[in-house]
């Protein structure tokens, strides 16, 4: 045990290891916030489903020679987000339609365009690691790192502030814009919030395994506890302790860091699972 | 002034017009049930009140100081209710949302308002449940408190006491007549109800292949509610 921790504090000792902790446990934070409500309105998918996106979107970037991809990356996924989760509403192509739509649809442009295009002359290698979670968040800058801690504080601050606004249409969509709220916008800025999330988050995970970041927290803590709140605090904490175990597990065991995070929420889940019904068996 | 008069209003989605000509005004303290059957325009008529939608021509005016956002409504169940992770408390007190304009959190006296609106309905022992564990009763008593919190003059409510109990049944509609009677609130219901509608409304409106707009012993004596009314009866 003490050689772990030993090897622990060699490792934490460099930067690019203190990085990854960082900026994986804001993603972990910002992702589980909206995933709530996400899961309560029958989006669970959209994760997934914009994170195609912002795979066909890096592909494209690629294709055209862009040195930074960042902004067509999130410009694209923004787009996307906004025009899924409007249609939600009255569509001729429902939800989950349009979502399992449009992430079949990138995934397979972006790989196409990576094929007929790239350069490079390990192409697998980059199309798995893009989905799947490169080992870019070990070579993070300094730069990228801030960014992220921005965003994420721009993420928290606009959950916190209209924390009420996004649980009554969530809740109740008719009943708020009844009484005057506007959710149309409120829509909007839940699209607009997630699609950055994804983007950020598409470093750590890979596109195949957001989905996990934004649905195993909210549906754990759902297993617990029956209130908005503590749902959402629950589901907060449950995120980045997942994100700072599978980050350790990976780093020490030297597994993909991805797939490592992403196993370590399945079992946080079947935890709160049995914890869920034992406390519930309690007071039923 | 009419609390909420309706002038030459044509409803209707997609192109298609279901009810035209509708003309009529609700006073303040009214108790309108609005009958007809499906799909002849009732709920259409309660989503343009409310603002959700726009009438197709015609136009809707309210009075007495009423704004368009200060009229509570009593929607009906959605599947995304039946599991959502919410205390009775959390869900009244959203009913506050259109009094906080820009301020991203609830006042003290947003919450005193969620708090005597939960007394008032009787729900204050359950004030930490959940909803989803709340039986179909208790949920309405916990969405009519948090429509209480949206208004003190018109409520809005969309079939209320669909899949309740007749006894449950009973009691729901005596609540709504509490709150005509002791509180003023004016009532607009949508009800598949009529023997109901008659005996606690004092104003019918049916649409239909014919309007109707008048007291319920108006309404009794009338043509289109004679079918209808004999309809009830079969069924009931």
């Amino acid at each position: 045990m003490a050689e772990l921790f030993e090897k622990l504090s060699l490792y934490l000792q460099y930067p690019f290891v203190r990085y990854a902790l960082i900026v994986g446990v804001l993603i972990a934070l910002c992702s589980s916030l909206l995933g709530v409500t996400l899961v309560l309105k029958r989006f669970s998918f959209i994760g997934d489903g914009l994170s195609h996106v912002a795979f066909g979107a890096m592909a494209i970037a690629a294709v055209v020679g862009l040195t930074n991809e960042m902004p067509l990356v999130l410009a694209i996924t923004v787009v996307s987000a906004v025009l899924l989760l409007r249609t939600g509403q009255n569509a001729k192509i429902k939800g989950d339609a349009a979502v399992a739509m449009i992430s079949v649809g990138a995934l397979a442009i972006g790989y196409l365009l990576m094929n007929l295009f790239s350069k490079s002359s390990n192409l697998s290698g980059d199309v798995c690691s893009t989905l799947f979670g490169s080992t870019s968040i070990l070579t993070l800058t300094r730069t990228e790192v801030w960014i992220c801690a921005v965003l994420s504080v721009v993420v928290v601050a606009v959950f916190i502030l209209f924390y009420n606004k996004i649980f009554s249409v969530t809740f109740d969509e008719s009943f708020a814009r009844a009484t005057g709220t506007r959710a149309g916008l409120y829509n909007l800025l839940i699209a607009v919030v997630i699609a950055v999330i994804i983007v950020l988050a598409m470093n750590l995970v890979g596109s195949l395994l957001i989905s996990a970041l934004v649905i195993f927290p909210a549906l754990s803590a759902m297993r617990v506890f029956k209130n908005f709140k503590a749902v959402t605090i629950c589901s907060a904490v449950f995120s980045v302790a997942c994100a700072l175990f599978g980050i350790l597990i990976s780093i020490l065991a030297g597994t993909p860091v991805g797939s490592t995070i992403v196993a370590v929420d399945i079992v946080g889940f079947f935890i709160f699972l049995v914890i869920g019904s034992v406390k519930g068996g309690i007071n039923g | 002034m009419a609390l909420l008069t309706c002038q030459d209003l044509s409803l209707g989605y997609d192109g298609h017009e279901i009810v035209h000509g509708l003309n009529f005004e609700i006073n303040s303290g009214d108790y309108l049930c609005i009958v007809g059957e499906n799909g002849s325009g009732k709920s259409t008529l309660m989503k343009t009140i409310l603002g959700l939608q726009t009438p197709t021509s015609g136009k809707i005016l309210t009075g007495d100081g009423l704004k368009p956002n200060e009229i509570g409504y009593l929607p009906q169940q959605t599947v995304v209710q039946k599991d959502f992770p919410a205390s009775v408390w959390e869900i009244v007190l959203s009913g506050c949302g259109n009094r906080t304009g820009l301020r991203p959190f609830y006042s003290k006296t947003e919450k005193q308002i969620a708090k005597d609106n939960i007394e008032k309905m009787g729900l204050t022992p359950l004030i930490k449940r959940c909803y989803r564990e709340l039986s179909g009763g208790q949920q309405q008593r916990v969405l009519l408190a948090r429509a209480l919190c949206a208004t003190q003059k018109m409520l809005l409510l969309d079939e209320p006491v669909s899949g309740l109990d007749p006894k449950v049944t009973t009691e729901m509609y005596e609540l709504i007549e509490q709150l005509n009677n002791n509180d003023g609130i004016t009532v607009i219901m949508i009800s598949h109800d009529i023997e109901s509608a008659v005996k606690y409304a004092d104003r019918i409106l049916h649409i239909g292949s014919e309007i109707f707009f008048g007291t319920k012993d108006e309404y009794v004596k009338s043509t289109s509610a004679r079918a209808f009314l004999k309809g009830g009866e079969e069924n009931g």
